[in-house]
């Protein structure tokens, strides 16, 4: 601890001990603590404790009676147990019975303070951290602190009742560490004391009939086989499972939830799955005895297991299904027309049971679409998996949802009435079905799967969120539809459907709703990005009147959609597929073109969301050299920078750093990492000398806007031109340059400028610079300086420790006097 | 309580109510879907139209070639249209005594009612009703007598020859009934005989039965009503909605409690929902627009079209139409725009909070101000100077025979540019543009009907818990298009009876109490007896006295007093001067009791038998039988007086008397 720490450090002491002085702000003391945690990870405690003998003068202060604030009293039990880590400490504090007196029942226990759970939360926090070493065993035997541990884990608030379990779980940890003459034996009736009362208590939770004593029982033993592998876990599985068992055999199976998180806990756990612990059968019979809702989880975590015998899994797949086969079958036309889905299933009954009510309907179908999709990507999903028939479910879902389906059965009506409208079974089975798209399905399949899609889109009905969903979807099931060889157009079926699509996407454009205009366009951007380059989609799409309304969209009141417009409008003209100027529908030509429509954006949009889009389409516009940008680069940078500088919006300067970034790339070469991967090599820097290279940089500004930048108030435009002019420095040192930092007066007069630039006054401008006056002042700068100060955070002053001290003392000492004084 | 159906169609109904010695109509909706079966009424001379070719038996009789008209495959009768009216003949309407009317649209028929049939009523509506019901009859009355036609067609009515017409035209019901558009002059007199009420206020029948209007929340001034007397309540709810749209919202909970209820004019599109139709609405208007052309929106002078230019109002600027021209062509499109304004306390509570502010309750005065909406009274005159393309027009009649809208269809249908947009729901668009084809302008379909849907019903039959549900028959199977929508139908419990055109229902419904009205003077005199805690019983001696509907209990009259002697009155002397009555009896005898009572006065030898009704206690010795029953007390003995008085005696010891 610094000295100036030390020395504010009584003060303080003596603020926390006065109950007259209330801390009005608790953030302080979970500073504090974590600073001393910080100090006592570094070194003694003990000496800590003999430095700053004000320190134990606070602890033995929270003995008296008195009416403290319970956060002050919780901290000191939390401080405490931080300093009674070390065992040495933990002995000196033992010496002056401080630690029973805190933690004992003479301390706050059983008290009036009792009574708030920041208190029992710290007196439970103190013990954890306290638990380090074998005589903190000793010690919680010696003050009964174990039999107040299980009363606490009913406590009423919930983080208390929580924190005791991990607690409980902890201690159970160090006793089965055993003394230093080695772990205890495997036999469990050798175990330590401690580690028998609690496994002991554990027992009886379970053979309890009361659901929270089991939960609780249930969650410490999740705890303990999540985060200790050790042999001993086996020993106490094996001594535990029966009445694991047990519990199944009640009905209806108590604390269902958390038996699921134990088995999952257990079966992940590397010393326990391998064995023979009857671990797979418990798991079976914990698939069929729970509800559909309650096994789902369970079968997931199945399914994700590593190593798990096939007929399980098969069991829990066919658990995982069991809700879609049901709905399947309630709407099949002919029997078995399910599919795989069909055999799976024993129990209909199960499922048909929650149908009634709406609230469960949607919830399992919900649970288990999102279910399925977790498990699709993953390398050990089921094999084979039923692509053809959960595409069938995800598309008679979306029927149901949309009226459209025709069931057959009665089961079929019933679902359909409930689910009639029900933007949360579409939004995920449009998910789902999405997901699905990575997969194949039989062709008719697909013509259906299109033919829902292209349902949900034309529905007046669609909420914008599903419709987003249903383009979102559409654009997956489009990019997996089959390709012939060589062609990366969409294949003839994919082009009809597009030719529907298209007049709806039209009319999407047109929606009164903001959201609706908004992903329809995003959706066309993905479209033009994907096949922009195709004939088919060309054709289709010049044929249209999307590209018009695009254009129409720039000037759509809602700033979401105008910077969509804007994207869309970038994808568009980069693909040569916005409409001309001198179109015949415009022989006035008065239409302008996209190039300067988006820089009437950048120039004049109220919002920054336009022009944040319309710096993205121009840096990439740049990187693509567009049709529009090559013709003349640099008068386009120039005009860009110009007005991106003067750009209230940091992200937009931000991105104009990244435009300036591009072009000194291209005129100058590749930056210092070039990718490694990279087909074609890096573009050889240019032969001519860096000052004449610099030339065209000079031209459009590039260093006006970048010095600009570098003392921006927000820093990351600060930090992103530092690094510009770095990466710029760097150049200058790789190439053999033969010019000298001269020191003409135009430098002085360039570092002038830029110093009262740096103090805040940028009215003057830098004027016309010459290269070598770049790269004198470049080198002068010191840059690697300012970017260890920006990488600083803005707080990192008031963050220091003295800081923190001195402000809780300034707090309270000028409480009454100058209440007005936010700092 | 019977219901007398009188019309077939589920939102245009007219029924009839007997209830407690009155007669009421329900509403008074006129069927216009008859006037698709005829051609178009042209303002200009169309040579299309009077081109089309004769229609001739499939013999090649070509008798009834100047009355019917063939165009695309369609038949068409060329002749004024003509409307189908309620059954006349199921009741005499003449007895009729009130007619209560729940919206605009349910009253069009009230002029053949109140002027053909003998009707001396009364008819009871909100104001908004009949002002705007008013604006309708004008409208139409104006749309068919602008273009008068020397033609009348009844040839193709006789029934032989129907039969041998081509559909829809054979199929078409009670044609021979079918009458042509009433006079102004009708309309007038048949308004004049509407009372104004105002939402909640009680209006008293003959002293039997009560009626309230309840706001409906569907259109300005539209109603439920509530039917009720002392014992017994109908609700009859007519086109109701649960929107947020211009009107008051509905008064749900007055419905509460109903013995019966008459669930009529549901939503016509149960699967399309307004809010989305709205935005279909918007995106194809603009979508045309954008690409030069025009759209046509047929539609009534009032209701929706208020919600669509409130729509437009919001939607025109962001979608870049602020220059395009909104015309709204009706005779009474001024009124309508106006009438809308001054209905304040009618409205929705936003609106009518904007009054005070003050600010017009609609934002259609702003699209007038800013000239961006224009209204005209028909096509001559000033909109031929006005006239700009592209443009939206606002013009009936939505069934596309007459009315301006005839005119556009003709000119506008040539181009695949422009779009008509159907919002109202009463016609089917395919069979209103039939006469039309072959048609090149796009054809949108997105109605809006704002009446409540078939989950709406479900929640709402689920508050208010009415005994019985009574509505038209389309109401209880889903629609035959969608016959596995079994969403698509009332959902209740006891299942809805259903009614259909022309029937009689008697409703399962006993009236079991009546109020009477006791003098003061006469409960003065009462003596009440407490029978049980919190019961009590008092004899009464009176007079019922029973005139408009109302029963009173009078004090009977006094005995002619002998004459001469002046004594003082007596209070005594009020009470009823009978002769003194036996006193009554209540209670029942418990037979075990009773048995051992017996045998503690020296009966013995007895025997109790258990019949349906009660029980039969044998006194074997004296050859005696006593029959208990619910409400009697026999007791059978062979001439011993004595023996017969003892018992009776010790039956009564278990009765009260009072």
């Amino acid at each position: 601890m610094d000295p100036e720490c030390s020395q504010l450090l009584p003060a303080l002491c003596a603020v926390l001990a006065d109950p007259r002085q209330p801390m009005a702000d608790d953030t302080c003391l979970e500073k504090l603590l974590d600073w001393f945690k910080t100090i006592t990870e570094a070194g003694s405690s003990l000496l800590l404790l003999q430095e700053n003998p004000c320190l134990v003068e606070l602890l033995c202060h929270m003995l008296k009676p008195q009416d403290l604030s319970s956060r002050v009293l919780s901290f000191s039990l939390r401080l405490t147990g931080v300093f009674a880590a070390q065992e040495d400490c933990f002995q000196y504090l033992q010496q002056g019975e401080l630690l029973p007196r805190l933690f004992g029942e003479a301390g706050p226990l059983g008290g009036a303070a009792w009574t708030a759970p920041t208190v029992r939360s710290g007196w439970i926090q103190g013990l954890r951290s306290l638990a380090r070493h074998p005589s903190a065993l000793h010690f919680l035997a010696d003050c009964g602190a174990v039999d107040t541990i299980f009363s606490l884990q009913g406590d009423s608030s919930l983080f208390v009742a929580s924190a005791a379990g991990q607690l409980l779980v902890h201690i159970l940890g160090l006793s089965m560490q055993g003394p230093a003459d080695g772990p205890p034996s495997l036999q469990a009736g050798d175990w330590p004391a401690c580690a028998k009362k609690i496994v002991g208590h554990i027992e009886e939770s379970l053979r309890s009939t009361a659901t929270p004593q089991i939960t609780q029982a249930l969650n410490v033993l999740t705890t303990t086989f999540g985060h200790c592998h050790d042999p001993w876990t086996r020993v106490l599985w094996v001594r535990l499972s029966p009445l694991v068992a047990g519990l199944l055999e009640k009905d209806p199976v108590p604390a269902a939830h958390s038996l699921v998180d134990l088995l999952l806990s257990v079966a992940r756990s590397p010393g326990l799955s391998s064995s023979s612990c009857g671990l797979w059968e418990t798991l079976a019979q914990t698939l069929s005895r729970l509800s559909p809702t309650q096994a789902g989880p369970l079968a997931l975590g199945i399914l994700k297991l590593q190593d798990c015998p096939q007929a399980l899994r098969a069991q829990a797949f066919a658990v995982l299904l069991q809700p879609l086969a049901c709905v399947l079958k309630a709407t099949a036309q002919a029997p078995g027309a399910s599919g795989v889905l069909d055999g799976t299933v024993g129990d209909f009954a199960t499922v048909d049971t929650l149908l009634p009510s709406k609230a469960a309907c949607v919830g399992l179908l919900c649970r288990t679409l999102a279910h399925l999709e977790l498990l699709l990507p993953l390398p050990q999903r089921p094999c084979p998996w039923p692509q053809a028939p959960l595409l069938g479910a995800a598309v008679t879902l979306l029927q149901l949802c949309q009226g459209s389906a025709s069931p057959t059965s009665d089961t079929g009506h019933h679902l359909c009435a409930l689910l009639l409208g029900c933007v949360r079974v579409q939004r995920a089975a449009l998910d789902f079905l999405g997901t699905l798209s990575q997969g194949t399905g039989p062709p008719e399949l697909v013509t259906e799967v299109f033919a829902v899609l292209l349902e949900y889109l034309r529905s007046p009905d669609s909420s914008p969120t599903v419709l987003k969903k249903a383009f979102q979807a559409t654009f997956r099931w489009l990019l997996s539809s089959p390709k012939t060889p060589g062609c990366w157009d969409l294949d003839p079926q994919a082009l009809l459907f597009l030719r529907e699509l298209l007049p709806v996407l039209q009319k999407r454009l047109c929606s009164p709703c903001w959201e609706v205009r908004d992903s329809g366009l995003e959706f066309l951007t993905q479209m033009t990005g994907r096949w922009g380059g195709q004939a088919g989609f060309r054709h289709a799409l010049l044929a249209s009147e999307v590209p018009k309304l695009t254009e129409q969209l720039l000037r759509d009141p809602e700033s979401y959609v105008r910077a969509s417009a804007v994207a869309a409008t970038g994808q568009l003209s980069s693909q040569g597929l916005c409409i001309s100027p001198a179109s015949p529908e415009h022989p006035g030509g008065q239409q302008k073109s996209p190039l300067s429509e988006l820089l009437h954006i950048l120039s004049t949009d109220s919002e920054g969301f336009p022009r944040r889009a319309a710096m993205h389409v121009f840096t990439q516009w740049l990187r693509d050299s567009h049709a529009d940008v090559v013709g003349d680069t640099e008068e386009f940078v120039a005009g860009v920078l110009q007005v991106a500088s003067q750009d209230l919006d940091w992200e937009v300067r931000a991105q104009g750093l990244e435009l300036a970034l591009v072009f000194l790339e291209q005129t100058l070469g590749q930056p210092g990492s070039p990718c490694p991967y990279a087909v074609t090599p890096p573009v050889v820097a240019p032969a001519c000398p860096l000052a004449q290279a610099l030339q065209p940089l000079c031209r459009v500004r590039l260093f006006e806007f970048a010095f600009r930048a570098l003392f921006d108030c927000d820093r990351p435009v600060a930090q992103k031109s530092c690094d510009l002019l770095l990466f710029l420095r760097a150049k200058m040192a790789s190439s053999s340059s033969p010019q000298e930092a001269r020191s003409s007066p135009d430098v002085a007069s360039v570092e002038a400028a830029l110093q009262r630039w740096q103090a805040g006054d940028q009215a003057q401008p830098l004027g016309d610079l010459e290269p070598e006056v770049v790269l004198a002042v470049l080198k002068s700068m010191d840059l690697e300086g300012l970017r260890g100060a920006l990488a600083e955070s803005s707080d990192h002053v008031e963050k220091s420790p003295q800081s923190l001290l001195q402000d809780m003392l300034a707090t309270v000492g000028i409480l009454g006097e100058n209440e007005a004084d936010c700092y | 309580m019977k219901l007398y159906c009188l019309s077939g169609h589920p939102t245009l109904p007219c029924n009839v109510l007997k209830f407690k010695s009155t007669t009421i109509m329900l509403d008074c909706g006129l069927d216009m879907t008859s006037t698709l079966n005829f051609l178009p009424l042209p303002l200009v001379q169309s040579p299309r139209l009077s081109n089309l070719p004769g229609w001739s038996l499939k013999d090649g009789n070509a008798f009834l070639d100047k009355e019917l008209k063939e165009c695309s495959g369609h038949v068409f009768v060329d002749s004024v249209p003509e409307f189908c009216l309620p059954e006349t003949e199921l009741i005499d309407l003449s007895t009729v005594d009130v007619i209560l009317i729940s919206n605009y649209h349910c009253m069009m028929a009230l002029p053949y009612i109140t002027e053909h049939t003998g009707f001396t009523g009364t008819v009871y509506a909100t104001e908004p009703t009949v002002q705007i019901g008013r604006l309708l009859m004008e409208e139409l009355v104006n749309f068919i007598e602008r273009v008068p036609k020397a033609q009348s067609a009844s040839l193709w009515k006789n029934k032989d020859i129907q039969r041998l017409l081509p559909s829809p035209l054979k199929d078409a019901v009670e044609v021979s009934t079918w009458r042509r558009c009433y006079t102004m002059q009708e309309v007038n007199s048949a308004l004049s005989k509407i009372q104004l009420v105002g939402y909640s206020q009680k209006i008293e029948l003959f002293g039997a039965v009560q009626v309230t209007p309840l706001s409906s929340g569907y259109a300005l001034g539209s109603s439920n009503w509530i039917i009720q007397s002392h014992y017994e309540k109908v609700s009859y709810v007519s086109g109701s909605s649960l929107l947020t749209t211009h009107p008051q919202p509905m008064d749900q909970a007055s419905l509460k409690n109903s013995d019966v209820l008459i669930l009529t004019g549901l939503t016509q599109i149960p699967t399309a929902n307004p809010d989305g139709m709205v935005g279909e609405f918007c995106s194809n208007l603009a979508l045309t627009v954008r690409n030069g052309g025009n759209v046509l929106v047929p539609c009534y002078p009032s209701g929706v079209i208020y919600d669509l230019l409130e729509c437009l109002y919001q939607y025109i600027d962001s979608a870049g139409l602020s220059n395009i021209p909104f015309y709204f062509i009706s005779p009474v499109a001024n009124s309508s725009l106006e009438f809308s304004q001054i209905f304040a306390e009618w409205l929705c509570h936003n609106k009518q909070t904007k009054v005070y502010l003050p600010e017009p309750p609609f934002p259609h005065a702003e699209l007038i101000q800013t000239n961006k909406l224009k209204h005209y009274p028909s096509l001559h005159g000033d909109f031929s100077s006005d006239f700009r393309q592209p443009c939206v027009v606002f013009t009936g009649h939505p069934s596309l025979r007459f009315g301006d809208v005839v005119h556009f269809m003709e000119l506008w249908g040539k181009s695949s540019l422009n779009t008509v947009i159907f919002t109202e729901p009463d016609f089917s668009y395919l069979e209103a543009l039939a006469p039309y084809q072959p048609l090149a302008m796009k054809c949108i379909y997105c109605p809006i009907d704002t009446r409540l849907n078939f989950i709406q019903v479900s929640k709402l039959l689920k508050e208010v818990q009415p005994l019985h549900v009574v509505c038209p028959e389309q109401y209880t199977q889903p629609p035959p298009a969608q016959s596995h929508r079994m969403d698509l139908m009332v959902d209740c419990q006891p299942p809805a009876m259903s009614y259909r055109r022309a029937e009689v229902l008697a409703l399962p419904f006993k009236r079991r109490y009546e109020k009477i009205e006791i003098m003061p003077e006469l409960a003065d005199a009462l003596v009440p007896m407490e029978i049980k805690p919190g019961i009590s019983l008092a004899t009464v001696s009176a007079v019922l006295h029973t005139k408009d509907n109302k029963h009173v209990l009078q004090p009977p009259p006094r005995p002619a007093q002998p004459t001469g002697g002046k004594k003082r009155k007596r209070a005594s002397d009020d009470i009823p001067d009978c002769k003194v009555l036996k006193p009554l009896l209540s209670g029942s005898i418990p037979v075990e009791q009773f048995v051992q009572t017996l045998e503690k006065h020296g009966f013995s030898d007895i025997k109790v038998e258990d019949t349906a009704k009660g029980h039969i206690v044998l006194l074997q010795e004296a050859e005696t039988l006593i029959q208990i029953e619910e409400d009697s007390t026999h007791i059978i003995c062979d001439n011993d007086e004595m023996l017969r008085v003892r018992l009776r005696d010790l039956v009564l010891k278990f009765l009260q008397k009072f």
